[in-house]
């Protein structure tokens, strides 16, 4: 057992940690949200520039030989700095996806992605699939050699920076059947695609994306198209551990600044770190944030094992940084009293972050739902 | 004990409901109880009622109050609750005014109070400052005695909504030298007053709800003191309990739990209304049966002070549990929408170009209404001050 960093890793810790520091303080991020784009390009080329983009691929792939590792190191630190970039939506899920594909789609789109070139999003969920993957709506039907593609995909997080998508459809079966499910790559100016683009509460941009009879070539399809759900769930399960990792990085900002202002605020005559109803605040929200950390190493060292195993590791992690998320994020604001409702202080953005990440590929009750059916069909399997 | 209304409360209820059935302001309907409406927008009901005579029913009759009894005033809420009306704000009718009219003048009564029940005086409520907040007597605005005048210097922040306001009432020390609870002075003072200005700051979920008010050479005619000077602190907790018992929100919240009943039923998960699924009904049960403890609780408190007792103590536990549940309602009203959750609807109204909002309409600005109700275990004396209070107050401790 070793729950030690590599120096590469540690090297990608500390390069990003600096360069966020430089270039990405809360004054500059907020002017980014707000700006016209809503993110800087040239950020991305920086991340380009450092090797993050290309840290999780192997070398055969064009990437740095790292491995989900990396990727978490990377994903706390962007929590930490509440980086709006797409590195969830590109590199994790569709390179994710990619790393599956065919040799010819690696050159043609590994390459481009991990230069900074292409930037990605993944059009999964829908107006009314909730958080169930196979709850497919958009279908893609066989046109000639390529396929036809129509549909709505909701709130497509990182849309509007994107150049290409990642698209889930149904190419056979009823709505939630988990056969019939295929992957796509579409170009976003492909002809038939419109979005509607508008920011999120946390600070990013997505877009509802509408397909309408958008075709591509036999090409464009990752994996087999009539049986790729279990494809989509390994993805995404690898995208839910990332998450974790932001989270932590999120919480850990969050504990320490609410240490800090309960150290130089004072009430009473006395700084409120004092009150003890409040330490022991703290202390649960160190607890929390250590808990997070703890499940999402656990998660993110169980990504390789057999499925069963891998997605209980997945939602229970899911589960346990929803919750610590939660309490973390609204006891920041608690004691941070009426300056943690300002926009003006980080605080309330570490917690709006940390609010949403809990919705994302399902939140608390979806994985505890799918715990629990694993567990069972455990159980059942050990009775038989 | 009795829970049944009478044939006259029954009769009461029917011409309540038709009254506001027929009056309520149709471009006010959906828009509940957001924190940026406009000016008219906030005051339109608040007018109407005014004019019928209604706006007040808590105060003593001989001010403009209704004369219901407890029932009827319960009744009342309930009925403005089902359609979701945008009551009058607390500033002037539930704060200054019972401070107006239990330790004011004559004159003061008479200048003040009748533009409070018809809504064409804005009240704003001058208490917190940067450096005082649950710790409230340590405030360190002066107002200094020059002549028949006042000079007021200080920052006051927090300032709900006193972009739109016309008057101020004003916690400021008036003897340095006491102690810090009693050398402080209620003082009212008009808005339009030089010296005065007001900066707005911006909350997390993107409205401008509060500001910050400084002070600086802002001279006041004596006669805007109340009651006596230096007993400042008297009148300002007998509001602060005026103001927690306010804050139960009952009504509203039971509205809130038909509307997230309402959401569930139409949001699903794997094809089954979420309503119909185990978890999520549970939480609903579970809200329902918090806020059912909390109405009766309420209940029993209105009944004591029915009986002469004035709100208490116990009226902490209608702040605490009162937010509590408010602020459950939204979290789990954000859980329902899924997905819809994150687009910022607010941010899509100044964008220019985008209409409000994507997906279902209910699913607009519900986080960000989570992230306001944040400020209900806050302000109002925060929800670890309330605790303390009932440490204190009644276990003894
Ligand atoms: C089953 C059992 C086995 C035990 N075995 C051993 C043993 O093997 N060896 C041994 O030496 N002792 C043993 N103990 C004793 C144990 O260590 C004491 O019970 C414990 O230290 C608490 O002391 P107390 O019971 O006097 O409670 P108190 O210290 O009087 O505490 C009462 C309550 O006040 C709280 N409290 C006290 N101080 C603070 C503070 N500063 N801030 C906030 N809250 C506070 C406590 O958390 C508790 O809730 C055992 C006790 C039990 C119940
Ligand atoms: C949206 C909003 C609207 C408001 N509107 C108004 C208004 O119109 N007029 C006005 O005058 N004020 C208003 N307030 C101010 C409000 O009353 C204060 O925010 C409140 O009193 C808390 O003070 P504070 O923000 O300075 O927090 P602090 O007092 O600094 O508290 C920070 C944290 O410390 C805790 N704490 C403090 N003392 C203790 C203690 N002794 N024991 C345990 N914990 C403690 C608090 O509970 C809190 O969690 C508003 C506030 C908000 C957020």
């Amino acid at each position: 057992m070793d729950f030690n960093f590599t120096e590469e890793q540690t090297m990608i810790r500390d390069s990003l940690a600096r360069l966020i520091k430089d270039q990405y303080d809360f004054d500059t991020r907020r002017k980014v949200v707000a700006s016209k784009d809503g993110w800087r390009p040239e950020m991305w080329a920086q991340f380009a520039e450092l090797g993050l983009l290309a840290a999780p691929f192997s070398e055969e792939d064009g990437g740095l030989g790292g491995g989900p590792i990396d990727a978490m190191v990377v994903m706390e630190e962007f929590g930490k700095g509440l980086v709006v970039e797409p590195f969830l939506q590109t590199v994790i899920l569709a390179g994710g996806f990619l790393k599956a594909g065919t040799d010819a789609q690696k050159q043609d789109h590994l390459a481009a992605l991990i230069s900074g070139e292409r930037v990605f999003a993944f059009a999964y969920a829908e107006p009314k699939g909730r958080y169930n993957l196979a709850d497919l709506e958009t279908t893609a039907t066989k046109d000639g050699s390529g396929w036809k593609i129509s549909g709505h995909k909701a709130v497509v997080i990182g849309a509007p920076w994107a150049s290409h998508l990642i698209v889930t459809a149904r190419t056979s079966g009823g709505r939630r059947d988990a056969k019939g499910v295929g992957v796509f790559i579409v170009a976003k100016d492909a002809k038939g695609v419109t979005t509607r683009d508008y920011p999120t509460v946390d600070g990013r941009r997505a877009s509802e994306v509408y397909f309408d009879n958008v075709t591509v070539s036999a090409e464009a399809v990752i994996g087999d198209p009539s049986d790729s759900l279990g494809l989509v769930e390994k993805v995404t399960d690898e995208a839910i551990a990332a998450l974790c990792a932001e989270a932590c990085g999120a919480m850990k900002v969050a504990n320490a600044q609410t240490v800090e202002y309960s150290k130089t605020r004072k009430q009473f005559g006395t700084p409120i770190g004092k009150f003890q109803v409040l330490q022991h605040r703290m202390a649960d929200m160190f607890i929390e944030h250590e808990q997070s950390v703890s499940m999402t190493y656990m998660a993110t060292l169980k990504l390789e094992e057999d499925e069963v195993t891998r997605k209980k590791a997945a939602s229970a992690a899911k589960v346990r940084i929803g919750q610590g998320g939660r309490f973390v994020g609204q006891q920041s604001i608690q004691i941070h009293g009426g300056m943690g409702m300002t926009d003006e202080l980080a605080i309330g953005h570490y917690f709006k972050r940390l609010t949403m990440i809990d919705s994302e590929f399902g939140n608390v009750d979806h994985h505890l739902k799918r715990y629990t059916e694993l567990s069972a069909a455990d159980v059942a399997v050990a009775a038989e | 004990m009795n829970l049944e209304f009478s044939p006259e409360e029954i009769a009461f209820r029917d011409e309540v409901r038709s009254f506001i059935r027929d009056n309520y302001p149709k471009e006010l309907v959906g828009l509940g109880n957001r924190e940026d409406l406009t000016r008219e927008q906030f005051l339109a009901w608040h007018k109407i009622l005014g004019k019928k005579g209604w706006s007040a029913p808590a105060w003593p009759k001989k001010y403009g109050g209704t004369g219901w009894t407890s029932t009827q005033r319960y009744i009342w809420s309930e009925e403005n609750a089902r359609v979701d009306a945008m009551m009058p704000l607390p500033f002037g009718v539930s704060m200054v005014g019972p401070v107006i009219y239990t330790f004011g003048n004559e004159e003061q009564k008479a200048k003040h109070l009748p533009g409070i029940l018809s809504g064409d005086v804005w009240w704003a409520q001058g208490y917190s400052e940067p450096g005082a907040g649950s710790d409230l007597a340590s405030l360190k605005t002066t107002a200094v005695r020059d002549g028949d005048h006042y000079i007021l210097n200080g920052q006051k922040t927090w300032t709900t909504l006193a972009q739109h306001a016309d008057w101020g009432f004003f916690l400021c020390r008036t003897d340095p030298s006491a102690k810090a609870q009693e050398g402080i002075s209620f003082i009212l003072v008009d808005m339009k007053t030089p010296g005065i200005e007001v900066r707005p700051i911006k909350l997390i979920d993107g409205t401008h709800e509060v500001n910050e008010t400084w002070l600086t050479d802002v001279r006041v005619p004596v006669e805007n003191l109340v009651g006596k000077e230096n007993e400042g602190w008297t009148y300002a907790k007998f509001l602060l309990a005026h103001e927690r018992s306010g804050i139960a929100g009952v009504a509203r919240s039971k509205r809130g739990v038909e509307r997230l009943r309402s959401i569930a039923t139409q949001e699903t998960l794997d094809g089954t209304p979420l309503i119909k699924t185990d978890e999520f009904a549970r939480k609903i049960s579970q809200l329902e049966i918090d806020l059912t403890a909390l109405e009766f609780t309420e209940l029993r408190t209105l009944a004591s002070e029915a009986a002469g007792k004035g709100p208490g103590p116990e009226s902490s536990i209608l702040k605490i549990k009162g937010t509590e549940i408010q602020q459950r309602l939204t979290e789990l009203t954000l859980e329902a929408v899924g997905n819809y959750g994150a687009p910022y609807a607010r941010g899509m109204m100044h964008d220019g170009t985008n209409e409000v909002g994507v997906g279902p309409d209910y699913s607009n600005f519900s986080a960000d209404s989570y992230f306001n109700m944040r400020k209900t275990s806050i302000y109002g004396g925060s929800n670890e001050i309330q605790r303390n209070i009932i440490s204190k107050m009644i276990l003894g401790l």
